[in-house]
């Protein structure tokens, strides 16, 4: 551990940003540029705990004191290291992770945590600056092929290690570019495209091939793949939106959020927008869901100059500081102001939705909503609370159901669990030489959970291909004997 | 016996007291018989007596032959004695059975004539059989004398005394062998033309008693050396008392293992024209391993004096003095120890021996002086020597001499010549009996001083470091915990919490052979050592070459290479290799083998040992047993098994004297690994790969490129030794001589096929892996490296820090956060799900418990077992001390445990008097177990009044065998207050207790707390290792009332990170064994067992129950209750939860609660009383030690715990009716004794102002505690101090703890630990006005003076022994001269001497003032000058010192106060100021401090 008493010494701190009036007039990312000693400093504030939390809170098991102290002694290339033992993708975790890790961070019992995200965020550019990324481009190959459907995190993870294993891998992808909602999904003021372009470059130098606007169950028959390559990692991801399927949902001018997102998305990467534009500029824009998806819609919609933003969460206000029943390592569930928040909107808690009002043209011109009150886990209406929002576009950020059945699903007959999300044990599915990562087998969660499930599932698929894996486990030591 | 016990019975340890007299003209009396069974009775109280209160451990006499006697006994049966001198008389132990004993004659008779004796006759030696005791009785042997002549008249003296020593050992090992039903319990106890031997299974009383022989007037001598024997068991046997026949010991041999491995070796080598051929052959072997370590090293002693050496000559090279490190020692005799050290290791531990060969008469101390003797010489030529001063009544007016045996030095009485010899006169003899100065200089050869061998810079591939480091096992934590820090440090890292891994045996990864090894470690019966402050004693220095002929001396035998450390660098390793041109060839034997299987790890090594016997039969005469050779083809062979093998081997074919054993490795890199490859029989270790990291490192820039990479590899180098110096200490081991190849381990998880061939006589008690399951182990290793040569990481390692990858651990996560919470919300059913997920662990396998289930059995209603609040009451927290945690930490632990009726403990810090009152709301902070430890820090008599419970910390289960350190930084206002210390200034807890060098010295101090506090119990608290059984049998034994036996995976505070994994073991084998070990010599009901070590959850508590424990102590659990989150930095001070921390600023962050951990305790018996339930108990007394409802689980699922066998653990035979399994009889401590009793009576009707006089001799021991007790517990304040006088020889403890209510004035002389943990009392102590001795010239007290006193005055007109003022924080003395080791890690208080100082004065002394007056030209080199400087006296002081002498001439009436104040002006400029340099930052801080103020 480089310095025992950082944690009292130093208070945490990153980097400046631009200011909101300034950033929301572009989609690019807002960190200021800041000094290298502010990081190092922040490293320092790490504690090297005999049980770190914050790497059990991490889905990838990212060995965060190690390259803490590594960035701490200023050895980058060694923190690089350490950093990509176990993630493919530290430069989209940096950007867009809600970082468990920090909520788990001991430090965080009483102080605020480390700042590990802007660590590893810092890191992972370091080595790319610095050249301690740099293709390998004499994998040695082991004749198997390798299918892998979508190339969101998941697919992208799983490409990678197989790829490394020695596999011949391609990515098929329906969309035109790769990236899946990293492209599509985040705006580019959190990621911007040139990160997911800078790994999906490096991943074809080092021999993985991409199929786009190859759509596996539609443009080609799921079967055929059986054909040409030894096995299959789907990755596609859960698609379908949950719906708000209440009175006037049929009006015009509702629309899910990741059709929002996407549009714009599709705009600044300068690709032909393909279906009917949804546009919040001028418009009273309400976002029903208060997730990071919901403030993706705030930070587009301001963006793209929006009249008014009014956000909507069904559950109550969050305190500002940890409940009793909610005691450190559980993340925090406390009021959190995202940037795009600070970027200006409305805020609102414990409102249902009743139903949406229109105009005869059928488009939405409001919401007739009620103030609720939450007991036990269960909600009460407050009569007399009833109010009625004007609005011009509704953006429903609710999350998302389960994966899309139809096409290669249901081509390659695989069971699904009790949520709709595909049934696969230990990433295998009941087709031995299918197996499934991400969000399409445990359903919606985070960019850092996809990564680890595409790792995990290469492990295991390389397992299923040449009976023992040389690929790294995240909780399984080599030197391991069962 | 049942085998499946865990007792093992060659854990018996014993002490004990000794003496002799003799007359120096050798004029034979019946009254120097009469006088030593006089002295012998007087020290009873260093014997002991088990269950049965007349059963004693063994006493007995040495005499002379008193010829006359036997001549006129023999004359009625008809029977003629030759001459004095002429014949032998052997005193016989025969088996009581007709038969047997007929054919043991039979045998005997034969064998006589064969070499060429004959009959005499046999006598039936007379006794009373009433006498012993009921145990004792039951084994009592058919004693018989046999007298017997040799057909050759010629053959008189030495010569007939070989004879006699040949035919004793051939008729010994014949019948032993040959006759089955004899149960090895043939014995001579004695066979000479000169002296005979009585004793038995006695006490000291009985001995003159049952044999009848020694009550004859008739009976004289001229010569008499008497034993008590103090054993740690009580199972009864006849042989092992002592005196034997050479010698009698008081103390132990901790390295026996290693020396008698080694005589076997030796043995194949002697030859003497002093024996035949066939002689030797019957006398061979004369070492056991099944004998006792005494009874060896008496073997061996009587083997070298009786083929031609000196009898001092013998004990000189057998247990010499500290010489290496000592610039002042005659280089002659240095030569002579150098000379004999290259054919015999020291035979090391703490020792008084006393021998004799029938003529000369003497006593010598091991290097460390850790046992007492005490001598005088009277005007009528008698010598009385003894463990003690005053145990024969000798007028005082006709003692010529008083004085005490110091470290490593000797005393001898020739009775033939009518001389006295001191050990200069005696060593410088010895030394010139042969040109040893000059054999060494012309024949020894120095590694060091071979020239520097010509290298090329080594250049590091990364890669392929990392393939290598993978295949050999290192980890990431390795490098970053182990390796870096040591090269950085040069010091041994630290780590904190203990240990919550699994067992090697139960991990799923692959682990270092090194791992299935625990250290072993010295409690009670032998004392640690401190190899930093008292590095003066320790050495590190090993040899190669081949042994000579031990009977034999010539300058040959001194041709070996001496190499000063055995962690070999790179230019050692090659000067070795170049020693070719000295004539010492070396083979190397490559240690790897096949990886496409064509040779199993089991025939690779058999090929490797037979190759090693190979080599040295071609002539070589250095093996290097290395593993370069490791490829992707070729697997490394652990080197620890390779050496294992190789010496083994080679000890089996009577090989290995014949060549030394070198390993160059890639698999060393801790402590551990050196400690144990040295262990198992390597003189030196070329760690290749540890320096090629290291060098990496540096390349890289890891380690600061400012400071250059030999600086690295050499500080990597000192810091191993350092920590094999620790480890061989903790062992009481002061040589790494001694310690190779002695095996100081216990195995945990080998089976017998790996240890009978690379570890033989290494106890694994519960069987374990093959070789085919460590190939497997070793194979994954090799894969993972060489499968993917890509990799770019080491593994992580995650012993010490939780890692997903890692190891497991009992704390994870999940675990810290369900306790916290589940406690937090007072919420049964999430704790429960808490134990749930501690019981996960049972698939990951982390504790031999997780082995082990539940049977089933009719169960009974929960609401019939008894309640919680009954149950609760038998908790402890563990010894934290006020300082290791904060007090907010500390108080809350004290209040919730208060609340619940349980007990907290105060650890070794002391007690702020404030916590003594109870708060207005009923909540009480006081602890109510009050830990004494060896700091002793605030251990006053108002402390030790303020318990429910005094608890002697023997070891602690992080780092047992080790002292401890509270830097400065740590020492604040507070702190400082209740440590009676200065703020800011260092304190260090000494390894050992220094009043607890063995057995007998516990039970003293348990003595002494008894009377300190009559209402406390006494707990003793041990760590589990392998004969803990024995040694708690033996605590037991002296009167302990609980004894805790401890896990090793306990412990709380920092300790080094190797002794928190590889010291001890688990609690489930220390306390099945204690449990076991007590109930077989029934002493299981006068205890109270307890045990703790990461005691987590019910089911914990239940199976600690039935392995025997009636209460428990928690700590870590507790600790995570009131917030800690195993953040195991407790050494660093920075605690963020304000736990571990003394910083105001991380204090305030303390969120812990009383509530939160009464809440634990309740939901913690909950869950036990539920299983109690289920298993039918009751109650916990039912439940105690009830093993048979236990069982070992099937289906583990594990390949490696599957080959454990736990029955031993589980065992349960059912005692006899009349043997209770939980305690249940109060132990007798006989306190009605203390004449203290006499003198509170007296007090009671006096007006406290008049002056009280009594007698008192050495049987009265503890003087004035009690008394102490009494005043302060009836909180009695008066002005002035009462007067009391004693007159005679004082015992023990005289004044220990002695409050500020008394003044004592002793006019005599007193024995050890005089004013120990004086608070405030006043002990003034005098020679007798009848007295003729010079006063400061003679000794007048015993060693360890003044220790832990933490204040009040001592006046001592004479000198003290060693070790005077250790540990003292605040009283002030005035002594005219004292031995070794003086104020060491001294604290606080003043202390004058007026006389010499002996050596390593003032080591690790931290505070206080010492004001010296050595006008010998020795004062410097005496002075420890690590911590302390030497000032010259300001006019302050010389005021101080002035009124001080006078009060010391007013108290006293000294001479040399007299004198010194006659002269004062020539007087004052010889004294020296002592100031410790830590004491000198500190004032010159505050100076400052106060300046700018």
């Amino acid at each position: 551990m480089g310095s025992k008493e950082g944690f009292i010494k130093i208070n945490r701190e990153l980097p400046e940003t631009e200011q909101p009036e300034d950033r929301v007039k572009n989609y690019k990312e807002f960190y200021k540029p800041h000094d290298e000693s502010l990081t190092t400093n922040q490293a320092a504030r790490c504690m090297d705990c005999g049980v770190p939390f914050c790497h059990n809170g991490c889905p990838l098991g990212n060995l965060i004191p190690d390259f803490n102290d590594a960035v701490y002694q200023e050895q980058w290339e060694e923190a690089a290291k350490l950093l990509l033992s176990t993630n493919n993708f530290p430069e989209f975790t940096g950007r867009i992770c809600p970082a468990p890790c920090e909520g788990s961070c001991v430090l965080g019992i009483n102080k605020p945590p480390v700042a590990i995200e802007h660590i590893e965020k810092s890191i992972i550019e370091k080595a790319f600056v610095n050249g301690f990324i740099q293709a390998d481009k004499n994998i040695k190959r082991n004749g198997k092929k390798v299918a892998i459907i979508g190339s969101g995190p998941a697919g992208l993870a799983g490409a990678d290690q197989l790829n490394k294993a020695g596999y011949e891998v391609t990515v098929f992808e329906r969309d035109e570019k790769p990236g899946g909602l990293l492209r599509f999904g985040i705006p580019d003021f959190k990621l911007d495209k040139w990160v997911v372009d800078r790994r999906v470059s490096l991943m074809e130098e080092e021999g993985v091939r991409f199929k786009l606007k190859m759509e596996v169950g539609k443009d080609i028959n799921s079967s055929e793949l059986f054909i040409d390559y030894n096995a299959i990692l789907l990755a596609t991801g859960s698609t379908v939106p949950r719906d708000l399927e209440i009175r006037g949902r049929e009006f015009e001018g509702i629309h899910f959020a990741m059709d929002f997102l996407t549009q714009q998305n599709q705009r600044v990467s300068g690709l032909k927008v393909a279906e009917e534009a949804i546009w919040a500029q001028d418009k009273n824009v309400i976002v029903i869901g208060g997730g990071d998806t919901g403030s993706d819609c705030i930070g587009t919609s301001n963006r793209q100059g929006a009249k008014s933003i009014v956000q909507f969460e069904l559950l109550e206000k969050p305190p500002t500081d940890r409940k009793n029943t909610n005691p450190w390592p559980e993340w925090p569930l406390i009021l959190r102001t995202s940037s795009s928040h600070e970027e200006g909107c409305d805020r609102h808690w414990s409102i249902l939705t009743k139903q949406f009002l229109g105009n005869e043209k059928g488009e939405v011109t409001g919401i007739e909503t009620v103030e609720i009150e939450w007991r036990n886990g269960k909600f009460e209406e407050i009569e007399g609370t009833e109010k009625v929002y004007p609005c011009d576009l509704v953006l429903l950020a609710i999350g998302f159901n389960h994966t899309q059945h139809e096409g290669l699903i249901n081509q390659l007959n695989l069971d699904l669990d009790s949520k709709g999300n595909t049934l696969a044990k230990d990433y295998q599915t009941k087709v031995p030489s299918v197996f499934v990562a991400g969000d399409m087998r445990r359903g919606q969660s985070l960019v850092v959970w996809a990564i680890s499930e595409g790792r995990e599932a290469a492990r295991k698929l390389d397992a299923y291909l040449s009976q023992e894996s040389k690929l790294p486990a995240k909780n399984i030591s080599e030197y391991q004997l069962s | 016996m049942d085998v499946k016990s865990l007792y093992v019975a060659e854990n018996e340890k014993d002490a004990c007291g000794v003496g002799c007299i003799a007359n120096i003209n050798g004029r034979k009396s019946h009254k120097t018989l009469k006088d030593a069974l006089t002295m012998l009775k007087n020290m009873e109280h260093r014997g002991a007596t088990g269950a049965d209160p007349d059963t004693g451990d063994g006493a007995g006499i040495l005499l002379q032959i008193p010829h006359s006697y036997f001549k006129s006994e023999l004359r009625e049966f008809g029977l003629n004695l030759p001459d004095a001198g002429h014949y032998g008389l052997g005193m016989v132990f025969y088996p009581q059975h007709y038969a047997t004993r007929k054919e043991c004659r039979s045998i005997m008779n034969q064998l006589m004539k064969k070499m060429g004796f004959q009959l005499i006759g046999y006598r039936l030696v007379p006794v009373d059989s009433t006498v012993p005791g009921h145990e004792s009785k039951s084994v009592e042997p058919y004693i018989e004398q046999v007298f017997i002549q040799h057909k050759d008249p010629n053959i008189v003296g030495d010569d007939l005394e070989r004879k006699l020593f040949v035919l004793r050992h051939f008729i010994t090992h014949s019948i032993n062998n040959l006759i089955k039903s004899v149960n090895n319990e043939f014995y001579f106890s004695s066979l000479s033309s000169r002296t005979v031997i009585y004793k038995g299974q006695l006490k000291t009383d009985q001995v003159e008693k049952y044999f009848l022989d020694l009550k004859q007037a008739e009976v004289k001598t001229a010569i008499a050396l008497v034993h008590s024997r103090f054993s740690t068991n009580t199972f009864p046997n006849w042989k092992l008392a002592q005196p034997f026949r050479y010698i009698a010991h008081n103390g132990e041999i901790n390295t026996i293992r290693g020396n008698v491995i080694k005589m076997q070796s030796k043995e194949a080598l002697m030859k003497s024209n002093l024996y035949t051929e066939e002689e030797l052959k019957w006398l061979l072997p004369v070492t056991d391993k099944r004998n006792s370590d005494s009874s060896n090293l008496d073997a061996l002693v009587e083997l070298l004096t009786i083929s031609g050496r000196d009898l001092p000559h013998v004990l000189m090279m057998l247990v010499p003095e500290a010489w290496q490190d000592n610039p002042h020692m005659d280089p002659e005799r240095k030569a002579f120890y150098k000379y004999h050290a290259a054919m015999m290791e020291p035979w090391d531990g703490p020792a008084a021996l006393f021998f004799t060969n029938g003529a000369q008469i003497g006593a010598t101390l091991d290097r460390n002086g850790l046992r007492p003797v005490r001598y005088c010489v009277t005007s009528d030529q008698r010598l009385i020597m003894a463990s003690e001063a005053g145990a024969v009544h000798v007028a005082e007016e006709k003692i010529v001499e008083k004085g005490r045996l110091q470290p490593g030095k000797m005393l001898l009485v020739d009775t033939e010549n009518g001389t006295l010899l001191k050990d200069e006169e005696i060593k410088e003899m010895v030394c010139k009996n042969k040109p040893y100065l000059n054999w060494i200089e012309q024949k020894r050869l120095k590694l060091k001083s071979m020239p520097i061998p010509v290298l090329e810079k080594k250049i590091i591939e990364p890669q392929r470091l990392l393939t290598r480091q993978i295949s050999s096992g290192v980890s990431a934590e390795d490098v970053k915990l182990t390796i870096l820090p040591f090269a950085e440090n040069g010091t041994e890292p630290l780590g904190s919490m203990g240990a919550d891994v699994p067992l090697a045996v139960l991990s799923r990864q692959s682990q270092h052979v090194s791992n299935y090894f625990k250290q072993y470690f010295a409690q009670v019966s032998n004392p640690p050592i401190d190899p930093i402050r008292e590095r003066l004693v320790m050495s590190l220095f090993t040899r190669i070459g081949n042994s000579q002929n031990l009977l034999d001396e010539t300058p040959e035998h001194t041709r070996q290479v001496h190499i000063s450390q055995p962690v070999l660098s790179r230019d050692d390793y090659y000067r070795i290799k170049a020693l070719e041109n000295e004539g010492f060839t070396h083979k190397i034997i490559d240690a790897t083998f096949d990886a496409t299987g064509k040779e199993t790890l089991q025939l690779a090594i058999a090929r490797i040992a037979e190759e090693g016997a190979d080599a040295i039969k071609d002539g070589h005469t250095i093996l290097i047993i290395s593993n370069r050779k490791e490829s992707s083809k070729r697997i490394p062979i652990p080197s620890l098994l390779a050496i294992g093998a190789v010496h083994h081997h080679l000890v089996a074919n009577k090989l290995r004297t014949k060549a030394g054993l070198i390993i160059e490795a890639s698999d060393a890199w801790e402590t551990h690994h050196f400690a144990t490859m040295i262990g198992y029989g390597a003189s030196g270790i070329y760690p290749y790969l540890t320096y090629d990291a290291i060098q990496y490192a540096h390349e890289k820039g890891e380690l600061d490129k400012e400071t250059k990479l030999d600086d690295y590899k050499a500080n990597y180098i000192k810091g191993i030794g350092k920590g094999l110096l620790k480890i061989l200490s903790k062992m009481g081991i002061s040589t790494l001589q001694s310690y190779q190849s002695a095996q100081i381990f216990e195995c945990v998880g080998l089976g017998q096929e790996v240890i009978s061939t690379c570890f033989n006589g290494t106890i694994s008690r519960l069987d374990g892996l093959s070789f085919s399951d460590l190939e497997r182990e070793v194979i994954i290793k090799h894969k993972a490296a060489y499968s993917n040569e890509n990799k770019s990481l080491l593994e992580t390692g995650g012993i010490f820090q939780w890692k997903q990858r890692g190891e497991k651990h009992l704390l994870n996560p999940r675990t810290i956060h369900l306790l916290q919470k589940a406690t937090q919300s007072n919420d049964y059913q999430l704790f429960k799900e808490y134990t749930r997920s501690i019981r996960e662990s049972e698939n990951h396998l982390i504790n031999l418990r997780d082995l082990i289930e539940f049977k089933q059995r009719q169960s009974v209603p929960i609401e019939e077992v008894e309640p919680v609040e009954n149950i609760v009451t038998r908790f402890a927290t563990g010894a934290m001390s006020f300082g290791s945690i904060s007090h907010e930490a500390h108080s809350t632990l004290a209040v919730a445990m208060n609340r619940l009726g349980a007990k907290s403990n105060s650890g070794e810090g002391g007690e702020d008097p404030v916590r003594f009152e109870k708060k207005a709301n009923g909540d009480w902070e006081r602890s109510a177990i009050k830990q004494v430890a060896s700091g002793r820090f605030g251990v006053t008599i108002e402390y030790l009044n303020e318990a429910e419970e005094l608890q002697i910390k023997i070891a602690q289960g992080a780092k047992p065998g080790e002292g401890g350190q509270l830097p400065g930084h740590k020492v604040d206002e507070w702190i400082a207050k209740v440590r009676h210390s200065t703020p800011g200034v260092g304190l260090i807890s000494p390894p050992p207790h220094h009043d607890i060098y063995s057995i007998e010295d516990l039970k003293q101090l348990i003595s002494d707390l008894k009377n300190s506090n009559p209402a406390a119990r006494i707990n003793v608290k041990l760590v589990s290792e392998a004969g803990v059984g024995t040694i708690a049998a033996g605590v037991a034994k002296a009167k302990a009332d609980v004894i805790l036996v401890s896990g090793a995976d306990g412990g709380t505070g920092a300790s080094p990170l190797s002794s928190i994994r590889h010291a001890g073991l688990p609690w489930e084998m220390g306390l099945a064994e204690a449990h076991q070990t007590l109930v077989m010599n029934n002493l299981r009901s006068r205890v109270v067992l307890q045990t703790d070590g990461k005691i987590m959850t019910g089911r914990d508590l239940a199976i600690a129950t039935l392995l025997g424990a009636e209460e428990y102590g928690i700590s870590t659990a507790a600790l995570i209750v009131e917030g800690c989150i195993m953040m195991r930095k407790c050494h660093l001070n920075t605690c963020p939860v304000g736990i571990a921390t003394q910083k105001e600023e991380l204090r305030k962050l303390f969120t812990g609660d009383p509530d939160h951990v009464v809440n634990f305790f309740n939901m913690l018996v909950m869950e036990l009383r539920e299983i109690m339930a289920e298993l039918g108990f009751r109650t916990i007394n039912e439940m105690v030690g009830q093993a048979h409802a236990l069982k070992v689980k099937n289906n583990l699922n594990h390949w490696k715990a599957e080959k454990l066998d736990l029955t031993p653990v589980i065992n349960y035979s059912q005692p006899p009716s009349h043997v209770g399994e939980f305690k249940q009889i109060d132990q007798n401590h006989h306190l009605d004794k203390a004449l203290d009793n006499k003198i509170i009576k007296d007090l009671k009707k006096s007006d406290l102002t008049q002056t009280l006089h009594y007698l008192i001799k050495n049987t009265d021991r503890s003087t004035g505690t009690l008394l102490s007790s009494y005043l302060t517990k009836k909180k009695t304040h008066l002005g002035e101090r009462i007067n009391i006088d004693f007159n005679g020889s004082a015992g023990q403890s005289f004044g220990a703890f002695l409050s500020s209510h008394l003044s004592f004035t002793l006019s005599g002389e007193a024995n050890d630990y005089v004013g120990k943990g004086l608070s405030g009392g006043e002990i003034i102590i005098k020679p007798s006005p009848k007295s003729t001795l010079i006063p400061q010239e003679n000794i007048i007290i015993g060693n360890v003076s003044l220790y832990g006193a933490t204040g009040g005055t001592l006046f001592v007109n004479g000198q003290a022994g060693e070790r005077f003022a250790v540990r003292n924080s605040g009283a002030k003395a005035v002594v005219e001269g004292i031995g070794d080791h003086g104020c060491e890690y001294m604290t606080g208080g003043e202390v004058i001497v007026l006389g010499a100082i002996g050596a390593n004065f003032g080591a690790g002394m931290s505070g206080g003032i010492a004001y010296l007056l050595d006008d010998s030209d020795k004062l410097e080199q005496n002075i420890n000058q690590e911590m302390i400087e030497l000032e010259v006296p300001e006019q302050k002081d010389l005021e101080i010192i002035h009124h001080k002498i006078q009060q010391h001439l007013e108290f006293t009436g000294s001479p040399k106060a007299k004198d010194l104040l006659a002269n004062w002006n020539v007087a004052k400029i010889q004294f020296k100021k002592v100031m410790p340099n830590d004491l000198k930052r500190v004032l010159q801080m505050n100076k400052e401090k106060s300046k700018v103020a």
